[in-house]
């Protein structure tokens, strides 16, 4: 198979295997749940589980387009909206358990915990913030939108991305090194995206061009290559 | 002091004796068992562990009726940050910490500073068997059936000063086999007021389930002080000292805005991460109502008389 340009056939074949793997860990949660297996506190096994796969998937949909640029493998693009769907799907999973399995339904509670706790306030607007991209994670909303506010819509999977690591780090007790790591690699797919673009706006102010007025020192829009 | 004895108990709530009694046995041999299959993981001979049992226990006062939690997840599911910070840490990682020698150092404003050797302060006073609900700051709960004494015989064999007004206690920190990030200011420390290190809820604590404490859970002693939340209970001890000033204690520490030197269970004041007004016990699956200093309020509750508990929790 040429990894580069693969047949439409092979494309299916890919979804499909990166669909079933990004399904184990669910499969694997799930049997350990029926089975007893997630320790003596299954509940908050299962609320650390979805919250960390809700995070592995945003940041694995993040680090589509670094790779794609870094390896010249453009069809890794077709994966991303899946990938996105599933970091939505453990968000949900995340919601789900925590107000249904752990705090049942207790409407009072919830509204405590919305109020007073920063961590919670912050994951739950990390979570109303993905509604929209998932819905609109289709060709039909793609072409009612047009590409480019399309486009401008779904930029704010970086505050997504923000707001569920701040979410983390501020939920643990004592011991940072776990968010950490996330804040790294977060920071990592950021930054890569900032640096990238601050090469091209200098290229662009170098090539000048129309609608590149040679004006040092000042923000200029840029045209994405 | 004026010792009051619990409540009487609704008959709603008392299980009939032979149906106790048959729950007991089957919990002791379930935790034998287990004991036993831990003993040989570890290469040990179990008749090494029968040697050093604790031998004949007395039922203590002021145990609760309510049903243990399994062996399993009281030695599965607990927080000793020394061995890692996920639950299931300690019970992979504590076994490396060596038990012998073991001495404690009781020294400050005391009479007769002296250092015990584990042997001797398990023999200092009767060994009871105490059936105690244990509330953690996380918002679970379980039931522990310890196996100690009260605190106070210790305490009254130093003989303390009239200055001394508070107990610091020490955890045993061994940096080769243990966290060396600094989670929290290690060694562990933790603090009571006298008054309450003396209350005789307040337990010495040896052993749970009728067996010798495992390492996780605080080996070969710890404190256990059923009202306050569990991190206020030290593990692996090995220093106290009766000082006449609020000692400093770990988690007061690391975030004094998060836990209170007195970190009673206290349903109306709430973490900023947890609202305490509710509780999982470990093993049910809907939450309970947390109880006044978890439902000793009766034993306790005069301690704290005058005190306003939301700036002192």
């Amino acid at each position: 198979m040429n990894l580069r340009i693969p047949t439409a056939r092979q494309i299916a074949f890919i979804k499909m295997a990166v669909f079933l793997l990004c399904s184990i860990p669910a499969a694997h949660l799930a049997a350990g749940w029926f089975s007893g297996t997630l320790g003596a506190n299954p509940i908050q096994a299962l609320q650390h589980a979805t919250g960390e796969w809700t995070l592995r998937m945003l940041l694995i949909t993040l680090a589509v387009t670094p790779l794609r640029r870094l390896t010249g493998i453009h069809w890794l693009l077709r994966l991303r909206r899946m990938l996105g769907l599933f970091a939505f799907a453990w968000a949900c999973a995340h919601l789900a358990n925590w107000l249904w399995l752990d705090l049942w339904l207790d409407w009072t509670l919830i509204a405590h915990d919305i109020l007073e706790r920063p961590y919670v306030t912050v994951g739950l607007a990390a979570f109303v913030l993905m509604v929209p991209l998932a819905a609109t994670s289709n060709a039909f909303a793609i072409g009612r939108l047009g590409g480019r506010r399309w486009q401008a819509l779904h930029r704010s999977v970086y505050a997504i991305a923000v707001l569920g690591v701040v979410h983390f780090w501020w939920l643990v007790k004592a011991d940072v090194l776990e968010p950490l790591l996330y804040a790294l690699a977060l920071a990592a797919l950021l930054g890569v995206r900032g640096w990238w673009r601050e090469l091209e706006r200098r290229r662009q102010l170098a090539a000048g061009g129309p609608g590149c007025p040679q004006i040092k020192n000042k923000v200029i829009r840029i045209v994405p290559r | 002091m004026l010792i009051k004895c619990p409540a009487d108990i609704p008959p709603s709530e008392i299980t009939p004796r032979e149906q106790f009694e048959r729950r007991r046995e089957f919990l002791r041999h379930a935790g034998l068992g287990v004991a036993a299959a831990t003993a040989l993981w570890h290469g040990l001979l179990p008749e090494a562990r029968a040697a050093s049992a604790l031998g004949p226990l007395i039922a203590g006062p002021y145990r609760t009726d309510e049903t243990p939690t399994p062996f399993e997840a009281v030695t599965r599911y607990n927080n000793f940050y020394e061995f890692g910070t996920d639950k299931e840490d300690p019970a992979k990682n504590a076994v490396r910490m060596a038990l012998e020698p073991w001495t404690v150092r009781v020294e400050g404003l005391v009479n007769k500073p002296q250092t015990f050797d584990i042997d001797t302060l398990r023999k200092l006073a009767p060994l009871e068997e105490r059936i105690y609900r244990l509330r953690c700051v996380e918002a679970w709960s379980m039931v522990v059936p310890w196996v100690g004494y009260p605190l106070a015989a210790l305490l009254r064999a130093v003989e303390p000063l009239g200055s001394a007004k508070y107990v610091a206690f020490v955890t045993h920190y061994d940096p080769q086999i243990m966290l060396r990030r600094p989670v929290l200011d290690w060694p562990y420390t933790e603090g009571l007021r006298l008054d309450e290190a003396l209350h005789p809820l307040t337990l010495l604590t040896f052993g749970l389930y009728g067996e010798l404490l495992p390492a996780q859970n605080g080996a070969p002693l710890r404190i256990v002080v059923p009202w306050k939340y569990g991190f206020k209970s030290i593990k692996s001890l090995v220093a106290i000292r009766l000082t006449e000033r609020q000692p400093a204690t770990a988690w007061n520490t690391a975030a004094p805005h998060e836990y209170g030197f007195y970190a009673n269970v206290n349903p109306e004041v709430s973490h900023p991460r947890w609202s305490q007004a509710t509780e999982r016990r470990i093993g049910e699956l809907r939450r309970r109502p947390t109880l006044m200093f978890n439902g000793y309020a009766e034993q306790v509750a005069q301690l704290y008389q005058g005190m306003d508990l939301k700036t002192n929790f």
